[in-house]
Protein backbone atom coordinates (compact mmCIF):
# COMPACT_ATOMS: atom_id res chain seq x y z
CA UNK A 1 0.00 0.00 0.00
CA UNK A 2 1.05 3.46 -0.29
CA UNK A 3 4.18 5.47 1.45
CA UNK A 4 3.26 8.55 -0.38
CA UNK A 5 2.85 12.40 0.50
CA UNK A 6 4.29 15.42 0.57
CA UNK A 7 7.34 16.61 2.44
CA UNK A 8 5.11 19.96 3.28
CA UNK A 9 3.11 17.52 5.54
CA UNK A 10 5.45 14.81 6.16
CA UNK A 11 9.12 15.98 6.57
CA UNK A 12 12.34 14.41 4.95
CA UNK A 13 13.63 13.61 8.57
CA UNK A 14 10.45 11.95 9.25
CA UNK A 15 10.63 9.80 6.03
CA UNK A 16 14.72 8.66 6.63
CA UNK A 17 13.37 8.14 10.29
CA UNK A 18 10.61 5.53 8.96
CA UNK A 19 12.87 4.28 6.26
CA UNK A 20 15.98 3.31 8.94
CA UNK A 21 13.77 2.06 11.47
CA UNK A 22 11.52 -0.34 9.34
CA UNK A 23 14.79 -1.23 7.34
CA UNK A 24 13.41 -0.54 3.97
CA UNK A 25 14.51 -1.39 0.58
CA UNK A 26 13.49 0.47 -2.48
CA UNK A 27 13.76 4.11 -3.90
CA UNK A 28 12.47 7.31 -2.77
CA UNK A 29 11.27 9.25 -5.38
CA UNK A 30 10.44 13.01 -4.44
CA UNK A 31 9.15 15.25 -7.24
CA UNK A 32 9.80 19.25 -6.51
CA UNK A 33 8.72 22.10 -8.48
CA UNK A 34 11.59 21.87 -10.83
CA UNK A 35 13.48 18.30 -10.55
CA UNK A 36 13.06 15.29 -9.15
CA UNK A 37 15.10 13.20 -7.14
CA UNK A 38 15.80 9.75 -6.44
CA UNK A 39 17.11 8.15 -3.26
CA UNK A 40 17.74 4.02 -3.05
CA UNK A 41 17.87 2.62 0.03
CA UNK A 42 18.59 -0.79 1.20
CA UNK A 43 17.89 -2.31 4.54
CA UNK A 44 17.28 1.13 5.65
CA UNK A 45 20.67 2.00 4.88
CA UNK A 46 21.46 5.07 2.43
CA UNK A 47 22.91 2.64 -1.19
CA UNK A 48 22.09 5.62 -3.78
CA UNK A 49 21.29 8.75 -5.06
CA UNK A 50 20.74 10.36 -8.30
CA UNK A 51 19.51 14.39 -8.71
CA UNK A 52 17.16 13.80 -12.64
CA UNK A 53 18.98 17.56 -13.45
CA UNK A 54 22.01 16.20 -13.03
CA UNK A 55 24.73 13.83 -14.55
CA UNK A 56 25.22 11.24 -11.64
CA UNK A 57 27.50 9.19 -13.86
CA UNK A 58 30.94 7.92 -11.85
CA UNK A 59 32.81 10.11 -14.27
CA UNK A 60 30.93 12.57 -13.37
CA UNK A 61 31.14 12.40 -9.82
CA UNK A 62 34.97 12.01 -9.97
CA UNK A 63 34.87 15.40 -11.76
CA UNK A 64 32.49 17.07 -9.00
CA UNK A 65 34.76 15.56 -6.12
CA UNK A 66 38.08 16.55 -7.90
CA UNK A 67 39.72 13.19 -8.33
CA UNK A 68 39.73 13.82 -12.12
CA UNK A 69 40.36 16.61 -14.27
CA UNK A 70 38.39 18.53 -16.51
CA UNK A 71 40.19 17.03 -19.57
CA UNK A 72 40.46 13.33 -18.35
CA UNK A 73 36.32 14.03 -17.47
CA UNK A 74 36.19 14.58 -21.24
CA UNK A 75 38.19 12.24 -22.31
CA UNK A 76 35.95 9.54 -20.66
CA UNK A 77 32.94 10.74 -21.74
CA UNK A 78 34.19 11.03 -25.59
CA UNK A 79 36.14 7.38 -25.34
CA UNK A 80 34.04 5.39 -22.85
CA UNK A 81 30.92 7.18 -22.54
CA UNK A 82 28.93 3.43 -23.18
CA UNK A 83 30.85 2.09 -20.57
CA UNK A 84 29.12 1.27 -17.31
CA UNK A 85 29.83 2.88 -13.86
CA UNK A 86 31.58 -0.51 -12.52
CA UNK A 87 33.45 -0.88 -15.68
CA UNK A 88 34.89 2.01 -15.44
CA UNK A 89 35.46 2.35 -11.88
CA UNK A 90 37.34 -0.87 -12.14
CA UNK A 91 39.43 0.26 -15.07
CA UNK A 92 40.48 2.91 -13.09
CA UNK A 93 41.26 1.09 -10.16
CA UNK A 94 43.47 -1.48 -12.68
CA UNK A 95 45.52 1.38 -13.59
CA UNK A 96 46.52 2.21 -10.09
CA UNK A 97 44.62 5.67 -10.95
CA UNK A 98 42.51 6.23 -7.87
CA UNK A 99 41.53 3.90 -5.13
CA UNK A 100 38.52 1.17 -4.69
CA UNK A 101 38.05 4.22 -1.22
CA UNK A 102 38.52 6.93 -2.58
CA UNK A 103 35.78 5.89 -5.55
CA UNK A 104 33.41 4.93 -2.94
CA UNK A 105 33.89 8.25 -0.61
CA UNK A 106 33.53 10.38 -3.59
CA UNK A 107 29.79 8.40 -4.29
CA UNK A 108 28.86 8.55 -0.42
CA UNK A 109 29.93 12.48 -0.32
CA UNK A 110 27.76 12.82 -3.60
CA UNK A 111 25.00 11.10 -2.33
CA UNK A 112 24.64 12.20 1.12
CA UNK A 113 24.76 15.88 -0.94
CA UNK A 114 21.75 15.18 -2.84
CA UNK A 115 19.51 13.85 0.40
CA UNK A 116 20.82 17.03 2.19
CA UNK A 117 19.20 19.06 -0.84
CA UNK A 118 16.19 17.70 0.21
CA UNK A 119 16.76 19.12 3.73
CA UNK A 120 15.67 22.42 2.21
CA UNK A 121 13.17 21.62 0.53
CA UNK A 122 9.84 22.57 1.83
CA UNK A 123 7.39 21.16 -0.56
CA UNK A 124 7.67 18.10 -2.75
CA UNK A 125 5.60 14.99 -3.43
CA UNK A 126 6.99 11.87 -2.18
CA UNK A 127 6.41 8.14 -2.60
CA UNK A 128 8.41 5.24 -2.01
CA UNK A 129 8.62 2.06 -4.20
CA UNK A 130 9.01 -0.80 -2.49
CA UNK A 131 12.22 -2.77 -3.68
CA UNK A 132 13.14 -0.73 -6.86
CA UNK A 133 16.44 -0.59 -7.10
CA UNK A 134 19.15 1.39 -9.54
CA UNK A 135 20.39 -0.88 -12.08
CA UNK A 136 22.86 -3.04 -11.65
CA UNK A 137 25.91 -1.68 -13.55
CA UNK A 138 25.81 1.70 -10.75
CA UNK A 139 27.91 1.35 -7.69
CA UNK A 140 26.16 1.62 -4.44
CA UNK A 141 26.91 2.21 -0.79
CA UNK A 142 26.39 1.55 2.51
CA UNK A 143 26.00 4.53 4.98
CA UNK A 144 23.28 5.00 8.18
CA UNK A 145 20.98 7.25 8.26
CA UNK A 146 21.57 8.27 11.77
CA UNK A 147 23.62 10.91 11.15
CA UNK A 148 22.01 12.33 8.06
CA UNK A 149 18.80 12.30 10.67
CA UNK A 150 20.35 14.05 13.44
CA UNK A 151 22.45 16.63 10.61
CA UNK A 152 18.84 17.38 9.52
CA UNK A 153 17.35 17.75 13.18
CA UNK A 154 20.12 20.53 14.56
CA UNK A 155 18.70 22.69 11.25
CA UNK A 156 15.01 22.16 12.29
CA UNK A 157 14.22 25.83 13.75
CA UNK A 158 10.29 26.02 14.07
CA UNK A 159 9.76 26.03 17.56
CA UNK A 160 6.39 24.75 16.78
CA UNK A 161 7.39 21.94 14.94
CA UNK A 162 9.75 20.64 17.96
CA UNK A 163 6.89 21.64 20.59
CA UNK A 164 4.69 19.25 18.78
CA UNK A 165 7.30 16.13 19.02
CA UNK A 166 8.00 16.77 22.53
CA UNK A 167 4.69 18.37 24.23
CA UNK A 168 6.18 17.67 27.32
CA UNK A 169 9.38 18.12 29.11
CA UNK A 170 8.58 15.79 32.08
CA UNK A 171 8.99 12.79 30.26
CA UNK A 172 11.62 11.06 30.17
CA UNK A 173 14.14 9.02 27.78
CA UNK A 174 15.23 5.48 27.39
CA UNK A 175 17.96 4.39 24.61
CA UNK A 176 15.82 2.08 21.99
CA UNK A 177 16.82 -1.68 22.37
CA UNK A 178 16.23 -1.77 18.27
CA UNK A 179 19.00 -4.22 17.40
CA UNK A 180 21.75 -2.68 15.25
CA UNK A 181 21.94 1.08 16.71
CA UNK A 182 24.81 1.34 18.44
CA UNK A 183 25.38 5.15 19.83
CA UNK A 184 29.07 4.65 18.87
CA UNK A 185 28.57 5.24 15.34
CA UNK A 186 26.72 8.30 15.61
CA UNK A 187 28.52 11.90 15.25
CA UNK A 188 27.36 13.66 17.95
CA UNK A 189 28.17 17.53 19.23
CA UNK A 190 30.07 17.93 22.81
CA UNK A 191 26.94 19.35 23.84
CA UNK A 192 24.80 16.63 22.33
CA UNK A 193 26.89 13.97 24.03
CA UNK A 194 26.34 16.12 27.30
CA UNK A 195 22.83 15.89 27.30
CA UNK A 196 23.69 11.90 26.02
CA UNK A 197 24.98 10.92 29.00
CA UNK A 198 22.25 12.29 31.46
CA UNK A 199 19.60 10.18 29.48
CA UNK A 200 18.36 7.59 32.21
CA UNK A 201 14.59 6.58 32.93
CA UNK A 202 15.02 8.45 36.34
CA UNK A 203 15.82 11.95 34.72
CA UNK A 204 12.95 14.17 32.78
CA UNK A 205 13.79 16.01 29.64
CA UNK A 206 13.51 18.96 32.26
CA UNK A 207 15.48 18.10 34.87
CA UNK A 208 18.54 16.91 31.76
CA UNK A 209 18.02 20.68 30.29
CA UNK A 210 18.67 21.99 33.55
CA UNK A 211 21.87 19.75 34.11
CA UNK A 212 23.32 20.79 30.87
CA UNK A 213 22.44 24.20 30.92
CA UNK A 214 19.97 24.26 27.83
CA UNK A 215 16.89 26.49 26.97
CA UNK A 216 13.91 24.88 25.91
CA UNK A 217 14.21 25.28 22.70
CA UNK A 218 18.04 23.64 22.60
CA UNK A 219 16.92 21.00 24.69
CA UNK A 220 13.92 19.95 22.23
CA UNK A 221 15.96 20.30 19.19
CA UNK A 222 18.50 17.77 20.25
CA UNK A 223 16.22 15.21 21.98
CA UNK A 224 14.25 15.38 18.54
CA UNK A 225 17.35 14.20 16.71
CA UNK A 226 17.95 11.52 18.65
CA UNK A 227 14.13 10.56 18.82
CA UNK A 228 14.19 11.07 14.62
CA UNK A 229 17.43 8.43 14.50
CA UNK A 230 15.61 6.23 16.74
CA UNK A 231 17.91 6.02 19.53
CA UNK A 232 16.15 7.11 22.12
CA UNK A 233 12.42 6.72 23.32
CA UNK A 234 9.90 8.64 25.41
CA UNK A 235 8.96 7.04 28.68
CA UNK A 236 7.37 8.29 31.75
CA UNK A 237 10.29 9.19 34.13
CA UNK A 238 10.58 6.29 36.35
CA UNK A 239 9.16 6.95 40.29
CA UNK A 240 6.70 9.57 38.79
CA UNK A 241 3.35 9.38 40.17
CA UNK A 242 0.99 8.52 37.66
CA UNK A 243 -1.48 11.50 38.55
CA UNK A 244 -4.91 10.73 39.21
CA UNK A 245 -7.61 12.71 37.30
CA UNK A 246 -9.52 15.27 38.58
CA UNK A 247 -13.26 14.28 39.16
CA UNK A 248 -14.90 10.91 40.45
CA UNK A 249 -12.94 8.03 39.22
CA UNK A 250 -14.37 5.69 35.96
CA UNK A 251 -16.33 3.22 38.14
CA UNK A 252 -17.00 4.37 41.61
CA UNK A 253 -16.92 2.69 45.09
CA UNK A 254 -17.36 -0.37 43.20
CA UNK A 255 -15.22 -3.67 43.89
CA UNK A 256 -12.94 -5.15 41.61
CA UNK A 257 -14.75 -8.01 40.69
CA UNK A 258 -18.07 -5.46 40.57
CA UNK A 259 -16.29 -3.55 38.03
CA UNK A 260 -14.87 -6.23 35.72
CA UNK A 261 -18.36 -7.71 35.83
CA UNK A 262 -19.64 -4.33 34.60
CA UNK A 263 -16.97 -4.17 31.47
CA UNK A 264 -17.71 -7.58 30.61
CA UNK A 265 -21.24 -6.85 30.12
CA UNK A 266 -20.19 -3.76 28.26
CA UNK A 267 -18.33 -6.45 25.99
CA UNK A 268 -20.91 -8.60 25.60
CA UNK A 269 -23.67 -6.16 24.41
CA UNK A 270 -21.00 -4.87 21.76
CA UNK A 271 -20.47 -8.22 20.52
CA UNK A 272 -23.88 -8.50 20.02
CA UNK A 273 -24.54 -5.40 18.31
CA UNK B 1 -29.03 3.47 35.85
CA UNK B 2 -25.58 4.07 35.50
CA UNK B 3 -23.56 5.64 32.75
CA UNK B 4 -19.90 5.40 31.54
CA UNK B 5 -18.57 6.88 28.82
CA UNK B 6 -15.11 6.37 26.33
CA UNK B 7 -13.75 9.21 23.90
CA UNK B 8 -12.93 9.03 20.88
CA UNK B 9 -10.61 11.38 19.50
CA UNK B 10 -7.89 12.46 16.73
CA UNK B 11 -7.53 14.92 14.04
CA UNK B 12 -10.53 17.00 12.37
CA UNK B 13 -11.50 14.71 9.19
CA UNK B 14 -10.02 11.34 10.77
CA UNK B 15 -13.59 9.58 10.94
CA UNK B 16 -14.91 9.83 14.55
CA UNK B 17 -18.07 11.10 13.57
CA UNK B 18 -18.43 8.25 11.34
CA UNK B 19 -17.07 5.68 14.30
CA UNK B 20 -19.36 6.34 16.24
CA UNK B 21 -22.72 6.53 14.28
CA UNK B 22 -21.49 3.32 13.31
CA UNK B 23 -22.76 1.15 16.54
CA UNK B 24 -24.50 4.32 18.51
CA UNK B 25 -28.18 3.53 18.42
CA UNK B 26 -29.47 7.03 18.70
CA UNK B 27 -28.47 9.43 15.47
CA UNK B 28 -25.58 10.94 16.73
CA UNK B 29 -25.96 14.05 18.11
CA UNK B 30 -23.36 16.78 17.41
CA UNK B 31 -23.40 19.94 19.52
CA UNK B 32 -22.17 22.74 17.27
CA UNK B 33 -20.55 26.08 18.67
CA UNK B 34 -19.00 28.60 17.17
CA UNK B 35 -15.45 29.16 18.53
CA UNK B 36 -14.02 32.34 18.29
CA UNK B 37 -11.11 33.38 20.42
CA UNK B 38 -9.06 36.59 20.14
CA UNK B 39 -6.38 35.09 18.55
CA UNK B 40 -9.04 33.84 16.12
CA UNK B 41 -11.31 36.43 15.07
CA UNK B 42 -9.09 37.32 12.08
CA UNK B 43 -9.54 33.99 10.47
CA UNK B 44 -13.22 32.96 10.47
CA UNK B 45 -15.33 31.59 13.00
CA UNK B 46 -14.21 27.72 13.13
CA UNK B 47 -17.37 25.65 14.03
CA UNK B 48 -16.69 22.64 16.23
CA UNK B 49 -18.80 19.78 16.79
CA UNK B 50 -18.83 17.20 19.32
CA UNK B 51 -20.86 14.27 18.73
CA UNK B 52 -22.48 11.72 21.30
CA UNK B 53 -23.35 8.32 20.98
CA UNK B 54 -25.42 6.01 22.67
CA UNK B 55 -25.33 1.94 23.35
CA UNK B 56 -27.96 0.97 25.94
CA UNK B 57 -26.01 -2.63 27.89
CA UNK B 58 -28.78 -3.82 29.85
CA UNK B 59 -31.70 -2.22 32.36
CA UNK B 60 -28.77 -1.10 34.43
CA UNK B 61 -26.38 0.34 32.27
CA UNK B 62 -25.48 3.12 29.59
CA UNK B 63 -22.39 3.76 27.61
CA UNK B 64 -21.81 6.53 25.75
CA UNK B 65 -19.42 7.20 23.23
CA UNK B 66 -17.92 10.85 23.52
CA UNK B 67 -16.06 12.55 20.10
CA UNK B 68 -14.34 15.59 20.85
CA UNK B 69 -12.18 17.17 18.31
CA UNK B 70 -8.48 16.73 19.09
CA UNK B 71 -6.62 20.23 18.64
CA UNK B 72 -4.75 21.61 21.38
CA UNK B 73 -6.85 25.11 21.83
CA UNK B 74 -9.53 22.45 22.60
CA UNK B 75 -7.75 20.80 25.76
CA UNK B 76 -10.20 22.63 27.66
CA UNK B 77 -13.34 19.84 26.46
CA UNK B 78 -10.65 17.14 27.16
CA UNK B 79 -10.68 17.79 31.18
CA UNK B 80 -14.16 18.07 30.81
CA UNK B 81 -14.65 14.93 28.76
CA UNK B 82 -11.94 12.80 30.34
CA UNK B 83 -13.39 12.89 34.03
CA UNK B 84 -14.63 9.08 34.58
CA UNK B 85 -13.95 7.84 31.41
CA UNK B 86 -13.36 4.38 31.39
CA UNK B 87 -10.67 5.13 28.27
CA UNK B 88 -10.32 6.38 24.86
CA UNK B 89 -9.63 5.85 21.42
CA UNK B 90 -7.40 7.74 18.94
CA UNK B 91 -8.51 7.83 15.52
CA UNK B 92 -6.04 8.61 12.50
CA UNK B 93 -6.56 8.88 8.89
CA UNK B 94 -4.19 6.42 7.05
CA UNK B 95 -4.56 8.76 4.14
CA UNK B 96 -3.38 11.98 5.62
CA UNK B 97 0.63 11.84 6.99
CA UNK B 98 -0.02 15.32 7.41
CA UNK B 99 -1.94 14.57 10.56
CA UNK B 100 0.42 11.99 12.04
CA UNK B 101 2.46 14.19 13.49
CA UNK B 102 -1.25 15.98 15.31
CA UNK B 103 -2.37 12.80 16.25
CA UNK B 104 0.51 11.56 18.11
CA UNK B 105 0.61 14.95 19.72
CA UNK B 106 -2.94 14.38 20.72
CA UNK B 107 -1.71 11.21 22.09
CA UNK B 108 1.45 11.80 23.73
CA UNK B 109 0.18 14.73 25.86
CA UNK B 110 -2.37 12.81 27.20
CA UNK B 111 -0.41 9.83 27.81
CA UNK B 112 1.20 12.00 30.02
CA UNK B 113 -1.12 12.80 32.41
CA UNK B 114 -4.42 10.38 31.33
CA UNK B 115 -3.82 7.02 33.40
CA UNK B 116 -6.40 5.45 31.66
CA UNK B 117 -6.07 2.43 28.85
CA UNK B 118 -6.59 3.49 25.09
CA UNK B 119 -6.10 2.35 21.63
CA UNK B 120 -4.91 3.92 18.21
CA UNK B 121 -6.65 3.13 15.11
CA UNK B 122 -5.80 3.60 11.84
CA UNK B 123 -8.75 4.64 10.28
CA UNK B 124 -10.01 4.98 6.25
CA UNK B 125 -8.01 1.40 5.45
CA UNK B 126 -10.51 0.79 3.03
CA UNK B 127 -8.83 4.01 0.83
CA UNK B 128 -6.25 3.04 -2.14
CA UNK B 129 -3.99 6.02 -0.59
CA UNK B 130 -3.75 4.11 3.04
CA UNK B 131 -0.83 3.61 5.06
CA UNK B 132 0.65 0.53 5.56
CA UNK B 133 0.30 -0.23 9.13
CA UNK B 134 3.70 -1.01 10.00
CA UNK B 135 4.42 2.44 8.38
CA UNK B 136 2.00 4.22 10.91
CA UNK B 137 3.35 2.32 13.87
CA UNK B 138 6.72 4.27 13.07
CA UNK B 139 5.37 7.75 11.98
CA UNK B 140 3.30 7.92 14.92
CA UNK B 141 6.05 6.67 17.33
CA UNK B 142 3.93 3.97 18.73
CA UNK B 143 5.82 1.23 20.65
CA UNK B 144 5.19 -2.32 20.00
CA UNK B 145 3.12 -2.70 23.18
CA UNK B 146 0.24 0.09 22.12
CA UNK B 147 -2.63 -1.57 20.50
CA UNK B 148 -2.71 -0.26 17.22
CA UNK B 149 -5.84 -1.60 14.83
CA UNK B 150 -6.71 -1.19 10.93
CA UNK B 151 -10.12 -0.13 10.81
CA UNK B 152 -13.15 1.30 8.47
CA UNK B 153 -15.35 3.22 10.76
CA UNK B 154 -18.29 2.86 8.33
CA UNK B 155 -17.98 -0.61 8.84
CA UNK B 156 -19.85 -1.88 11.77
CA UNK B 157 -17.22 -4.89 13.08
CA UNK B 158 -14.39 -2.64 12.15
CA UNK B 159 -15.62 -0.56 14.74
CA UNK B 160 -17.08 -3.04 17.14
CA UNK B 161 -13.44 -5.05 17.12
CA UNK B 162 -11.82 -1.28 18.37
CA UNK B 163 -14.03 -1.11 20.85
CA UNK B 164 -13.67 -4.70 22.01
CA UNK B 165 -10.09 -4.44 21.71
CA UNK B 166 -9.75 -1.58 24.06
CA UNK B 167 -12.46 -3.28 26.24
CA UNK B 168 -10.08 -6.33 27.14
CA UNK B 169 -7.06 -3.35 27.59
CA UNK B 170 -9.65 -1.57 30.75
CA UNK B 171 -10.26 -5.55 31.82
CA UNK B 172 -5.95 -6.21 31.50
CA UNK B 173 -5.28 -2.77 33.45
CA UNK B 174 -7.98 -4.24 36.58
CA UNK B 175 -6.50 -7.40 36.79
CA UNK B 176 -3.00 -5.92 36.97
CA UNK B 177 -3.98 -4.03 39.41
CA UNK B 178 -5.13 -6.95 41.75
CA UNK B 179 -2.16 -8.63 40.91
N1 LIG C 1 -13.53 5.66 2.92
C1 LIG C 1 -13.72 5.97 4.21
N2 LIG C 1 -14.18 7.18 4.54
C2 LIG C 1 -14.35 7.48 5.85
C3 LIG C 1 -14.02 6.54 6.86
N3 LIG C 1 -14.28 7.12 8.05
C4 LIG C 1 -14.75 8.36 7.79
N4 LIG C 1 -14.78 8.59 6.46
C5 LIG C 1 -15.19 9.83 5.80
O1 LIG C 1 -14.27 10.85 6.17
C6 LIG C 1 -14.91 12.09 6.36
C7 LIG C 1 -14.67 12.61 7.76
O2 LIG C 1 -15.30 11.77 8.72
P1 LIG C 1 -15.91 12.34 10.06
O3 LIG C 1 -16.45 11.18 10.82
O4 LIG C 1 -16.81 13.47 9.82
O5 LIG C 1 -14.59 12.91 10.75
P2 LIG C 1 -14.41 13.70 12.14
O6 LIG C 1 -14.07 15.11 11.79
O7 LIG C 1 -13.27 13.04 12.81
O8 LIG C 1 -15.70 13.57 12.90
C8 LIG C 1 -16.37 11.83 6.07
O9 LIG C 1 -16.62 12.18 4.73
C9 LIG C 1 -16.53 10.34 6.28
O10 LIG C 1 -17.58 9.80 5.51
C10 LIG C 1 -13.50 5.24 6.46
O11 LIG C 1 -13.16 4.38 7.26
N5 LIG C 1 -13.37 5.03 5.12
MG1 LIG D 1 -17.00 15.05 13.45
Amino acid sequence: MALKGNLRDFSITQLLNLINVAQKTGTLVIEGPSEEIWVCFRDGKLAFARDGQEDGSLASVLFREKKISAAQFRAIKERAGAMSDKELGLLLINANYISQQDILASLQNYFVGIVNRLFTWVEGLFRFENNMMPPDDKITVRISLENLIIDGSRRVREWEQLQDEIPSLDMALKFTDRPGTNLRNVNLSVEEWRVVSYINPKNSIRQIAKTTNKSELEIRRIVYGLLQAGLVELIRPAGMPVPVPQGRPALPQASKDEQKSLINRIIGRIRSI
Amino acid sequence: MQTVKMVVTGPFNSGKTEFIRSVSEIDVVSTERKISSDSERVKDQTTVAMDFGRITVDDNLVLYLFGTPGQRRFDFMWEILSEGMLGFIVMVDSTRPETFREARNILETFRAYAPTPYVVVANKQDCKDAWDLEDMRIALRLDGRVKFLPCVATDKESVKNALLELLYSILEEMEKGEG
